[in-house]
């Protein structure tokens, strides 16, 4: 250990210090040197923080609760491909099926190994392209603004691949990165600056630009079923939009595969469990907001009862119940990881449960009566992200005013 | 009742004046530095699009229509003198009621106060009553509908820009730049609403 640091220390004063030839780089440097070591400044007199909370720890406990709905995206990225392969379709035509042509490991979808293996050919790409287009986004802003690299870039690189298609292509995947980092963060000054969710705004980007690569029936299933008669690889909203409730709709949903996010859709949006397990370790690390995830839920709660109690002759999707909403499509992924994102949400507490509910109501008013798009969760979730500092202002003022009050003599 | 409801919720959020048509865009990022002056211009623009619409459209009905005053004269080529006769004077009886109650407000506004008569929002929103043919109740309701989105927008707007005030924004950005990029994306953000048919 030691001698690494010497080694390091050596390095930084030989090429990164100022006037050094690489003195440009020193952000780059100072990454990998914060990745391998904690800085060493320590607080000097009295005042002491009771715990040693900082950006780099709270964004790893984000990609710590973010593992579950990894690991299930890749098993059911897998499963749905082999499941439409077992069906008639055939394997894709693409980089990433050579690859796992290569593995020999067949496609069958009773095995779980091959399954997720078969998924992680897909998501790794994916993850794989992200991190190295959003990386050289920061860097190069870091080392052109001269600051350090910000460990914000993390859980967005991870955010991205797990809500876009697992057939996405790869230079959209880049795109779409560069765009939700650049114009989603780094124009309003960086990690903790930003006014939109990032991850989401390159998700938009890609739902505006390249409509057909993340909307339909083809993207979701990684296979080629173009063939195959009476098979659709839409998502559950999707069919329960165009057709309602009629038997090719909701009727024949298992809600356990639901909740468990065997079904197909954006690669980590599916599971609702996997979300739940990622929302109980953010509640219990205090890092997601538990008031805005309740707020999500009242909201969809409430306005899904609305419109049951309100019904309609000609929109069978009136009479979808609550739980529905909340376990199909992005609802609970959106909901732990997207909507309790602390920079672009409130920060005072009534405004976190405001917040919430009215993302839930919004989500569940677009998916019933918007036939433009059959999920919601992501424009909901931009939408009031966009109110959100109105909301405080709204909450702060009052409190001022009431205080005010309270002391006037 | 369900008609008029459907078009003040279409008039204020899916056909919003200043993120889907981007009319009145030169005080919505003029006056927007501040939440307290882009409520003041938000609650003005209310006033004055709720009532011009109705009385431009009171004037169109039974005035500029062909045949309407007397039949078989045609006044609609006057039809946007006049509508800008309105919104002139109903600017100014604000302008006035501002001035004398709420003298503060009235400062801070500046030279945008007397700008909402020529605002394209709201000649826009007497333009598409014309356009649609609404009835006065119809454009009662577009006309509030429609100052409420605005007033919406540049509220949330305003919020935003005083939020980000203690960013480290890139210096080329800061300023104009920067709100036309939050401008575009509050406008891909109420893209929520577009496709809703009510």
């Amino acid at each position: 250990m030691q001698a690494l640091r010497r080694k390091l220390d050596e390095l930084e004063h030989k090429l990164f210090a100022k006037g050094k030839p690489l003195e440009k780089l020193y952000p780059v440097f100072e990454m990998h040197d914060t990745i391998l070591f904690t800085p060493g400044g320590v607080t000097k007199g009295s005042t002491h923080v009771r715990d040693g909370l900082d950006l780099k720890r709270m964004m790893i406990t984000v990609v710590v609760a973010m593992v579950p709905s990894v690991l299930v995206a890749m098993a059911n990225v897998g499963l749905q491909s082999h499941l439409a392969i077992q069906g008639g379709a055939k394997p894709l035509d693409n980089m990433q099926e050579a690859v796992y042509a290569a593995l020999g490991m067949g496609y069958d979808p009773a095995n779980w190994l091959a399954n997720f293996v078969h998924g992680a050919c897909y998501f790794v790409p994916l993850l794989a392209v992200c991190f190295a287009a959003g990386g050289a986004v920061e860097v190069i802003n870091a080392i052109v603004r001269k600051h350090e690299v910000n460990e914000g870039f993390l859980v967005t690189g991870f955010l991205i691949p797990l809500v876009v298609s697992p057939t996405l292509p790869l230079w959209q995947m880049a795109l779409a990165t560069i765009f939700g980092v650049l114009i989603g963060k780094e124009i309003f000054g960086g990690t903790g600056f930003n006014i939109l969710n990032p991850a989401l705004v390159a998700r938009a980007f890609l739902f505006f630009a390249y409509p057909a690569e993340i909307s339909g029936d083809k993207p979701w299933i990684a296979a080629d079923f173009s063939k195959v008669d009476g098979f659709s690889g839409a998502t559950w909203l999707a069919r329960a939009s165009s057709d309602g409730m009629s038997e090719a709709g909701l009727g024949s949903l298992n809600l356990m595969d639901a909740f468990l996010g065997f079904e197909a859709g954006s690669m980590g949006e599916t599971s609702a469990a996997a979300a739940l397990i990622g929302a109980i370790v953010l509640i219990v690390t205090q890092i997601g907001s538990w008031r805005t995830m309740l707020g999500v839920c009242l909201g969809t709660i409430a306005m899904a009862s609305l419109l049951n109690t309100v019904g309609s002759t000609t929109n069978p999707f009136f009479a979808v119940p609550f739980h529905y909403h909340m376990l199909l499509g992005g609802w609970a992924f959106g909901t732990v990881f997207m909507a309790t994102e602390p920079v672009t949400s409130p920060f005072t507490d009534i405004g976190r449960l405001i917040y919430g509910f009215f993302i839930g109501v919004l989500v569940v008013l677009v998916r019933v009566i918007n036939p433009a798009y059959p999920e919601g969760m992501m424009l909901a979730i931009l939408f009031m992200n966009m109110f959100a500092p109105f909301i405080d202002y709204w909450f702060v003022q009052g409190n001022i005013k009431r205080r005010l009050a309270r002391h006037a003599v | 009742m369900e008609h008029y409801l459907s078009l003040f919720l279409k008039a204020t959020f899916i056909e919003n004046m200043a993120l889907a048509f981007f009319l009145g865009m030169c005080s919505f990022l003029a006056v927007s530095k501040k939440v307290e002056t882009a409520i003041g211009l938000g609650a003005a623009v209310i006033f004055v699009l709720g009532v011009t619409t109705p009385v431009n459209a009171a004037l169109m009905h039974w005035v500029l229509k062909p045949d309407a005053l007397i039949v078989g004269l045609d006044l609609s080529f006057l039809a946007f003198l006049t509508y800008i006769g309105t919104i002139a004077a109903m600017t100014q009886i604000v302008e006035m009621a501002l001035d004398k109650y709420a003298p503060a407000l009235y400062g801070a506004l500046g030279v945008f106060l007397p700008l909402i008569a020529v605002n394209c929002a709201i000649l826009g929103a007497s333009l598409f009553m014309a356009e649609r043919d609404y009835t006065i109740g119809e454009s009662v309701v577009f006309g509030f509908g429609s100052g409420l989105g605005w007033a919406l927008a540049i509220v949330a707007l305003a919020a935003l820009r005083e939020k980000l005030r203690y960013n480290q924004v890139p210096v080329a950005l800061r300023g104009l730049g920067l709100s036309f990029m939050i401008a575009g994306l509050m406008a891909m953000a109420f893209m929520v609403f577009s496709g809703i048919q009510l």
